[in-house]
């Protein structure tokens, strides 16, 4: 089988795949990375998103050997290392960014994505960022709540519903 | 999945070699193939990873002014880096499915599967771009052959895709809201000889250029030249998203949308 290595959150990271193995197989089962979740397995749900080199990805939708030599982050890789959250995902909390929870890793990671490109995005451009982002809780709108509040603007006037 | 053995080389050559194997397949961003894959609707004995390739990623301009497109160049990036010298292709790249999907799926990648639902087809086609593979030079009018049907051979992979910059185009989309690709689609684009109408999700055949809309905005480029205009619902896709003839208005609808958008 061959050998597939990668950065994962900082560390080198290395094991052995079959050409089918997918990107998101890698991190929960060899890597024990659970936090990345499959929802749909289809693509469709973004419950597995990471990032590959600085770009957010479905990693159900990508195979292991396709991030040989690559930069991966998962939702593990925001916090600080004494455990201080990051500022998405401290937002999360402190909105109620959440119901279930089993979306969360890919809202945030997609979250933290269109910050870095758009630090101040509004309400209507993080709600198109999340496209392929479904929570079946429908909690949107304190995720969209959660994002704003994360780039510094004020939130106070959306209604929480 | 079944199994298969991946090979990831980085120049066209060796893609090309390794592509010559038995029953080997070309993985562009994986954004289609993958779930086919999943679905045990493909079964390659080996899959040509083309994402390592560098001389197939980016964005230039030749010297007859041409936008060249590297076929592994993410939607993302055409989105980015094509916004100022074609914004309408670029508009286009930023509305394919999602973020995380753009970020991987590539216009080579699109352009070879030629889903009869996709958008970059109508973007080719209506720019009269140039499809360029490992082995030789495509028109797009010779390009697409029909519903996942293309002029490629086996093993023949697309470098790079070469589009004529209009003076004015846009694109307009219905988007089926479950998949995100288009219900159907309208690439307009106007050129010094004339107008080039693509629509796309619309026919059973793939896309398609409606050449009477294409003669009347050719006379009057704006949105009232279409009035009146309308095509059959004959040989249109027809099933649980839309009929037909709902699909045969939408073209319409989208044309003139796209007119209104270009002009």
């Amino acid at each position: 089988m061959p050998q597939v290595s990668m950065t994962v959150n900082g560390k080198p990271a290395s094991g052995e795949v079959e050409g089918r193995t997918l990107l998101v197989e890698f991190l929960r089962e060899n890597l024990g990375l659970t936090g990345t979740h499959v929802g749909c397995d289809t693509s469709q749900c973004g419950a597995c998103v990471v990032h590959v080199d600085g770009q957010d990805v479905k990693a159900c939708t990508m195979f292991a050997a396709e991030a040989e030599g690559a930069e991966v982050t998962t939702i593990e890789g925001l916090a600080e290392a004494d455990g201080t959250l990051h500022p998405l995902q401290q937002a999360f909390q402190d909105h109620h960014g959440l119901q279930c929870g089993f979306c969360t890793p890919g809202m945030v990671m997609t979250g933290v994505a269109l910050l870095d490109r758009n630090p101040t995005p509004s309400e209507a451009e993080i709600r198109d960022y999340l496209e392929g982002n479904i929570c079946r809780c429908t909690g949107y709108h304190n995720i969209v709540k959660a994002i704003m509040a994360a780039s510094g603007q004020d939130v106070s006037k959306i209604a929480a519903e | 999945m079944y199994a298969f053995d991946f090979e990831r080389p980085t120049t066209i050559d060796a893609a090309v070699k390794a592509l010559q194997s038995e029953e080997a397949q070309a993985l562009g961003g994986g954004q289609t193939l993958i779930p086919t894959l999943k679905q045990r609707l493909a079964m390659p004995a080996t899959l040509v990873s083309l994402t390592a390739i560098k001389e197939m990623q980016g964005i230039c301009e030749d010297d007859q002014g041409r936008l060249c497109i590297g076929g592994a160049t993410t939607h993302a990036q055409v989105a980015r880096e094509a916004a100022g010298r074609y914004p309408a292709l670029a508009d286009l790249a930023a509305n394919v499915g999602d973020p995380a999907v753009r970020n991987r799926g590539t216009i080579g990648g699109s352009l070879a599967n030629n889903d009869p639902s996709a958008c970059y087809p109508a973007a080719a086609l209506a720019s009269g771009a140039t499809i360029v593979t490992n082995d030789r030079e495509i028109a797009a009018d010779d390009y697409f052959q029909g519903m996942f049907t293309t002029a490629l051979e086996e093993g023949e992979i697309i470098i790079e895709v070469r589009f004529p910059v209009p003076q004015a185009a846009a694109y307009a989309k219905f988007e089926q809201p479950a998949s995100r690709f288009a219900l159907v689609g309208a690439f307009v684009a106007r050129f010094d000889d004339g107008v080039r109408v693509a629509i796309t999700g619309a026919s059973e055949e793939g896309v398609f250029r409606w050449s009477v809309a294409e003669d009347a905005l050719t006379a009057d480029f704006s949105a009232g030249a279409l009035e009146g205009l309308r095509l059959s619902g004959e040989g249109m896709i027809s099933d649980l998203h839309g009929s037909g003839d709902y699909r045969a208005h939408l073209a319409g609808v989208m044309t003139r949308r796209a007119a209104a958008a270009g002009g």
